[in-house]
């Protein structure tokens, strides 16, 4: 049997894959930043009972299998809160989203605590508010800090987001492997899924680098200048 | 301009951190146009003296005026208080991610809501001031200690401050760049600026300073006008003082 025609007949469906596995990263990695900079601010500004609800949150998505959350959140809580019509893309992308925050969280954290205490001081000096301070001092500069560690949460939840296969969201892994039951193709498929799965994990941290580079600036270690 | 015009009164301010009382009442009047420069041993509570003053610490007795308003107590006001009182740190503290020019600017847009164009053109001309103007679109990570201090007086001068408080500002330079930096002090001195200046630097207090504090455990010792301080025998403790920086300098 000659595999390659058959493989370049798939090809076009293996590929629509990637439209929803970068849906699912990009919703959670979105997620992740829109939940995981103010937990992160939360975490380090904020007052202890905030602190502690920031940490047992990220306690619990970082202590649990992903797929076990995965499992958690498509059978049990979403549809107990009555929220059971979500699609699997849906939950798929919050769970792991959810998940992201926590992580994110403490690159975040880790980045907003490396600043130096100085420049809280010298900006409350001139009569900043904390809150302006920390949006025009601190913030600029964590940021910077935290993109390099941050960039390696895409890896992370790209390989990650292939888990979402197990609620049937049709990402690429699922579509690998209705393609393999079809065709009886095992090896071929998933190395071309494998090789799809490289070239956007490749892909993406270029992009990443090339942000960092742009917003380099000059004693600022981002690793990109 | 009354010369006994007082811009800044602090009154009885004591602090402690946990068991240590670093100030044990502390009182001085500033005139307008003055220069006070504080010496004494290190750990005798100057830097905690200074921040008490624009309430980055908080003490926990005594009051601080400026201008006839009380800067202690103030609320949220105190950000007001906070544009009037400049501050200089030994270790600059410049924002890192902004170049020279807008290390000047932030404070004028966040703060005093100035328009972009007047900003800058403030920040140009403190920058100038401090003769760094040509370095205005550097990082503080390319420039020199010296440089960036000077940066740092031109970040507090563009609030148009009643008062600069100096904490060790040229602590962490080497002689030349610390000669540049007293430069543009005496300078600021010259000119009328209001100045509180805790530093190691005799000469620059022998030429500059109205009066000179010398503290000791949380207490001003003594104090009067540098050359009375030099050169009367009652001002003993002092002198050995000063003699003991100095033969660590010759060291
Ligand atoms: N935030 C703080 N918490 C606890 N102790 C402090 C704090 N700030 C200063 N101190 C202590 O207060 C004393 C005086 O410090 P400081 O005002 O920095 O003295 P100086 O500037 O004269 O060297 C020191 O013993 C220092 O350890
Ligand atoms: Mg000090």
């Amino acid at each position: 049997m000659d595999v390659l025609p058959i493989l370049i007949d798939w090809l076009p469906y293996l590929l629509s894959g990637i439209v929803s596995t970068l849906g699912l990263v990009l919703v959670a990695l979105g997620l992740g930043v829109l939940l995981g900079l103010p937990m992160a601010l939360g975490q380090v500004y904020g007052a202890r009972p905030i602190r502690w609800v920031v940490g047992v949150y990220v306690w619990f998505f970082r202590g649990l299998p992903i797929l076990v959350l995965l499992f958690l959140f498509w059978f049990g809580i979403f549809p107990a809160i009555g929220l059971g019509h979500l699609s699997a893309f849906v939950v798929g992308a919050v769970v792991l989203g959810l998940r992201g925050a926590a992580y994110q969280s403490q690159i975040f954290r880790g980045a907003i605590q490396s600043v130096g205490e100085g420049q809280m001081i010298a900006a409350r000096s001139l009569g900043m508010s904390r809150l302006t301070a920390i949006r025009s001092v601190i913030l600029p500069q964590a940021m910077r800090i935290a993109l390099p560690g941050w960039s390696n949460e895409y890896p992370n939840i790209l390989t990650d987001s292939a888990v979402c296969y197990a609620i049937g969201v049709v990402e690429l892994l699922t579509i690998t492997s209705r393609i393999v039951t079809q065709t009886h193709i095992t090896i071929p498929i998933y190395l071309a899924a494998a090789g799809i799965f490289i070239v956007l994990n490749y892909g993406g941290l270029k992009l990443l680098h090339g942000l960092e580079k742009r917003i380099a600036i000059p004693g600022f270690g981002t690793g990109a200048m | 301009m009354n010369d006994n015009d007082i811009v800044l009164k602090v009154e009885e301010i004591y602090k402690s951190f946990g068991d240590t009382e670093v100030l044990r009442g502390v009182s001085f009047d500033v005139r307008r146009g003055e220069t006070k420069v504080f010496i004494g041993p290190s750990g005798t509570g100057k830097s905690t003296l200074l921040r008490c003053i624009n309430q980055l610490t908080i003490p926990d007795r005594g009051r601080v005026w400026l201008d006839g308003e009380e800067v202690t107590n103030s609320g949220a006001r105190i950000n007001y208080f906070r544009q009037k009182i400049g501050m200089v740190f030994q270790n600059f503290f410049l924002f890192d991610h902004l170049t020279a020019l807008k290390n000047v600017e932030l404070a004028l847009l966040k703060v005093k809501g100035m328009g972009k164009a007047e900003a800058r053109e403030k920040a140009l001309t403190e920058l100038r001031q401090v003769g760094m103007e040509d370095w205005a679109d550097h990082y503080p990570a390319e420039l020199s200690g010296g440089q960036a201090q000077r940066v740092s007086i031109a970040r507090a001068l563009a609030m148009d401050p009643d008062v600069i408080l100096f904490d060790e500002p040229t602590s962490a330079l080497d002689p030349e760049l610390t000669r540049e930096v007293l430069e543009v002090m005496k300078k600021l001195a010259r000119n009328g600026m209001t100045m509180l200046v805790v530093t190691h630097e005799m000469g620059f207090a022998c030429s500059v300073a109205n009066e000179v504090l010398f503290m000791e455990n949380g207490v001003v010792a003594e104090q009067g006008p540098p050359d009375l301080l030099l050169n009367d025998p009652r001002f003993t403790r002092m002198k050995d003082f000063i003699g003991r920086i100095d033969s660590r300098m010759d060291d």
